[in-house]
């Protein structure tokens, strides 16, 4: 239940974001950008680790309960973020609901892996200059099926 | 009739009444005053306005056009008739037969006559019917030409077509055929006679001068097309949304004046004629409607296109025959499909004999038209050829009209080999792109890289993001690199965008690398994939239903611009082998191709899968597997073995050459083994060395290099232990035996000077393979370390698991 899926390049602009259409949309896309505070940290903790060894993913990001009820607050839902980070410090974010069923993180994982496919077809595409923004419409097929599959 | 005179006059009239001079040469005059007397019924000296109407079409010019000409205020009212209709247009300016002939000619499914606005005079239906055109030469829409010109000629006004207005008209068209604008002054200047293309199924065959047609580019039969298929399906939505398609020529045609007559000698024997055909059969078509109405029969007319039928392209037939709405006769000609199935050229297919003539020579006289197309250049600089390929009216990918279009192809019967599909690369295009591709890079199997291919692609002045997006479509492994097979899928997908089409959303299965390479590989396949990947249209026809039935597990089914005819699959199984031959091909070419596809999409995740290895614990695992694959090495123990075994004959040998050489005194021995023995062990330590690198490739042949190998550091081990064994025993030996080795140990000490150095090197030779070889033995050491270590806690768990299991034994 991908409700936003977002790819955020190196310099924290965002080069992708798609969400689900509700009337929250913009809500979306602000736990997006909050989240990346969250992402930074998390680099910078592993920073220190080999780079052979860092994952990639970057599992959830917010801790669950307290953005729980935040949202349920106002949501009547939950929703919760995932990070991942390749090498070249572009980030994938996405916000899940989680209010139906839990996610797997395994799915999560593959979820992330696709979209990392997904985004190195992009960047094979000679006319595709990194650091613009994505109008890839292969990509936006996997997108779509990764929020709609989920819903 | 002869109008000479009133022809003569007519001008004279019209000059007197408008005041104005309209020129008319000789040859004008002539002309003019036949087709006004074609237009003319005899009992009228004034031309029907439908009639008029009909051959205004027939000069192909837009409609908006010629009613600019019709309506010319030049033309007085003292034009001749007693023609007292109050409409004004064309289409009602007739009266009687030619009223009612006129406004079924408009509205065909119209029975009760109404008075249609001036506006749709030239409704587009109409216009269609008889070839008007050229929006791509007047930028406008068919309609518009006809009705400027009705208008400028004053006809509309008037109500009818007098010979003024007709001249006028004539002359107006004449210059807007060679580009002038559609007004009244433009009469004036020397204008070659108005072209007009078969106007009727009747007798009169002879049309438009054939020196005309060199100024103007016409898409001629297209807008005819457009149009007639507008009128056939009347729905109105048939109009090309696009830019106007090309025209299929390879080769220019050699003069007009071949236009006419000739049935389609130039330009024809490589040109797609089954849309020709199609299209010559849809205005036949029309005219036989017309005709038919009127006049014939239904069932003479059914006759008449049967007949016609036999002499062309399936595809033509089967319009033929959808238009005539009388399916049955479908079945007829498809059965006349088999032997006519042989002729690909719109010539051949022409040149079969009809028994109606006149048909014949109406199609004729289209198809030559077609024939006229002109070589339709490439907008871009940097495709500069005269690509002989030409592009389907109404483009078939996104237009609107694709509905009917797919209906009609549902019902032809087969098409021509290639044909209508935009996304269906033609020999000659194939040609083309492997010539492009050959000077980007010269070996036909390697890959263009990105940046090259994406320089080239950018000479084509498409804007970046479609060429991203074709890339996007072409590169079907996303390797940042082009195949030949991909190469052309992209490059005809820039020639289709700069042409007007819309790209697809997905790659359209002929352009698929898979089938682009089984394309090329042979044409048979071709066929074959061909037929299995067409798609699913109903169809009452065998074959599409085996097709169909393959197609139905298509892995991916292209949106409509991908549509592959039936009709192509059913002419190639016509012509090629027997259709049961041929789906076991298909099926196995679907298969073939499927599983090809299927490779592809699994060649693209594997390297997926390996890419990322971090994320997962199975990487880890796989991490984890890694240190075992060493174990290979240690066989090499075996090779160690052996080089111990070489180590022993090394020792015998030595020892015996030792025992050879020098009788070896009792106390000198100690120190000699020991120096043999470093010897030995350096030796050892050489062999493992020699033996561990070549280990992996070849051991058996390392085995006899090592020993090779061992053979000359032995020699100098040994000369060196002789030596330094005579050395040794030198200081050791009393005095007694120094006399007696003095002697001998004299000798030596030359050659000792010299080898020492090389003892040195190769010592140290020795030891820096030493310890190579030591730090590579302890790299394994740690590995196995680390497996037995494992090894031993899964022995512990299974141990304790049995434990568990077996039943406590009480004793």
């Amino acid at each position: 239940m991908a409700v936003c899926i977002a790819v955020i390049a190196k310099e924290n602009y965002p080069l992708y974001i798609r969400s689900v259409p509700t009337e929250n949309e913009l809500k979306f896309h602000y736990t997006v950008h909050t989240s990346l505070d969250v992402v930074d940290e998390k680099i910078s903790a592993m920073g220190k680790a080999l780079v052979d060894q860092r994952e990639l993913y970057l599992g959830l990001l917010y801790p669950t309960e307290d953005y729980k009820v935040y949202l349920c607050h106002s949501f009547g839902q939950a929703i919760v973020g995932y990070g991942y980070v390749t090498n070249s410090k572009v980030k994938f974010v996405m916000v899940v609901d989680s209010s139906n069923t839990a996610l797997r993180d395994n799915e999560i994982r593959s979820m992330f892996r696709k979209l990392h496919n997904s985004y190195t077809d992009i960047m094979c595409n000679p006319f595709y200059n990194p650091g613009d923004r994505i109008h890839s419409r292969a990509f936006d097929t996997m997108v779509n099926s990764m929020m709609m599959q989920v819903c | 009739m002869e109008q000479g005179p009133a022809g003569g006059s007519g001008p004279a009239a019209a000059a007197g009444a408008g005041g104005l001079l309209l020129p008319l040469s000789e040859t004008e005059q002539q002309r003019y005053s036949e087709l006004f007397s074609r237009c003319c019924p005899p009992p009228e000296a004034a031309a029907g306005g439908s009639s008029v109407g009909e051959l205004f079409r027939a000069s192909q010019l837009p409609p908006d056009t010629l009613h600019q000409i019709t309506t010319t205020k030049i033309l007085s009212s003292t034009l001749l008739l007693p023609y007292t209709e109050p409409h004004c247009d064309l289409g009602l300016a007739g009266e009687g037969v030619d009223e009612a002939f006129y406004r079924q000619l408009k509205y065909p499914h119209d029975h009760k006559p109404s008075p249609p606005s001036s506006a749709t005079l030239v409704s587009s239906g109409k216009i269609a019917q008889l070839g008007t055109q050229s929006r791509r030469v007047l930028q406008n829409t068919g309609d518009e030409f006809l009705i400027q010109i009705t208008e400028v000629c004053g006809a509309k006004r008037v109500g009818y077509f007098g010979p003024a207005q007709f001249y006028i008209a004539l002359k107006l068209i004449a210059a807007a055929q060679s580009g002038f604008p559609v007004r009244i002054e433009s009469i004036k200047n020397e204008l070659p006679l108005p072209r007009f293309m078969a106007l009727k199924n009747d007798t009169e065959v002879r049309y438009g001068t054939p020196a005309e047609f060199h100024g103007v580019k016409f898409q001629v039969p297209h807008a005819t097309l457009e149009k007639n298929s507008y009128k056939r399906t009347d729905e109105g939505d048939k109009q090309e949304p696009k830019s106007p398609p090309m025209s299929p020529i390879c080769s220019p045609p050699a003069s007009p004046s071949t236009y006419q007559r000739t049935p389609l000698s130039y330009g024809y024997g490589k040109a797609r004629s089954g849309l020709e055909q199609q299209h010559g059969g849809r205005i036949v078509l029309q005219k036989f409607r017309v005709a038919s109405k009127g006049l014939n029969p239904p069932g003479l007319v059914k006759a008449m296109w049967r007949r016609q039928a036999a002499g062309l392209k399936n595809k033509c037939k089967a319009v033929l025959m959808e238009e005539a709405a009388p399916y049955e006769v479908r079945h007829s000609t498809h059965q006349q499909d088999g032997p006519s199935s042989g002729n690909y050229g719109a010539k051949s297919a022409l040149t079969c004999a009809t028994p109606n003539r006149g048909s014949f020579d109406v199609v004729q006289n289209w198809c030559s038209a077609f024939g006229s197309w002109e070589i339709e250049e490439c907008e871009s600089g940097f495709l500069r050829f005269p690509m002989p390929f030409w592009w389907p009216p109404c483009g078939w990918c996104q237009c609107p009209s694709l509905q009917s279009l797919s209906v009609e192809r549902e019902q032809q019967d087969s098409g021509t080999q290639y044909s209508d599909d935009p996304w269906r690369i033609t020999e000659e295009q194939r040609d083309y792109y492997i010539n492009q591709f050959r000077s980007l890079q010269p070996d036909l199997n390697a890959f263009i890289s990105g940046s090259v291919a994406k320089n080239f692609f950018t000479k084509s002045k498409l804007p970046i993001l479609e060429l991203s997006h074709i890339w996007e479509l072409s590169d079907v492994d996303c390797d940042g690199a082009l195949t030949l097979a991909e190469f052309c899928a992209a490059f005809h997908l820039v020639v289709a965008r700069k042409n007007g089409y819309q790209l697809p959303e997905t790659l359209p299965e002929t352009l698929l690398p898979e089938y682009l390479q089984a394309a090329c590989l042979k044409p048979m396949r071709d066929c074959a994939l061909f037929d299995s990947y067409s798609e699913p249209l109903p169809s009452s026809q065998q074959s599409r239903d085996l097709s169909r039935t393959e197609k139905s597990s298509a892995e991916e089914v292209p949106d409509n611009s991908a549509l592959l005819q039936d009709g192509k699959k059913d002419d190639k199984q016509a012509l090629k082998v027997s259709t049961a031959l041929k789906t076991i091909p298909k099926e196995f070419q679907h298969l073939t191709v499927k599983a090809v596809a299927q490779e592809h999409n699994a060649l693209r995740a594997r390297p997926r899968s390996r890419s990322y290895s971090s994320t997962s614990i199975e990487d880890a695992m796989k991490k984890g597997e890694e240190p075992p694959t060493p174990p290979p090495r240690p066989q090499k123990s075996h090779s160690r073995a052996s080089s111990l075994d070489l180590n022993k004959i090394f020792q015998q040998n030595t020892q015996a050459v030792r025992s050879g050489w020098l009788p070896p005194p009792p106390p000198a021995l100690p120190p000699r083994p020991s120096v043999s023995q470093t010897e030995q062990p350096s030796e050892v330590e050489l062999h493992p060395q020699m033996n561990r690198p070549p280990s992996q490739a070849e051991e058996n042949s390392s085995a006899k290099k090592e020993v090779a190998l061992a053979q000359p550091p032995s020699k100098p081990a040994r000369r060196k232990l002789r030596t330094e064994a005579q050395g040794l025993e030198t200081p050791e030996l009393s005095p007694t035996i120094n006399v007696t080795s003095s002697l001998p140990a004299a000798k030596p000490h030359l050659p000792v000077q010299k080898q020492s150095s090389k003892q040195k090197r190769t010592i140290q030779t020795a030891i820096r393979k030493n310890k190579e070889a030591n730090a590579v033995l302890a790299r394994l050491n740690s590995e196995l370390q680390q497996q037995l270590k494992e090894v031993h806690k899964e022995r512990i768990a299974l141990e304790t698991q049995l434990e568990q299991l077996r039943p406590v034994t009480v004793l």
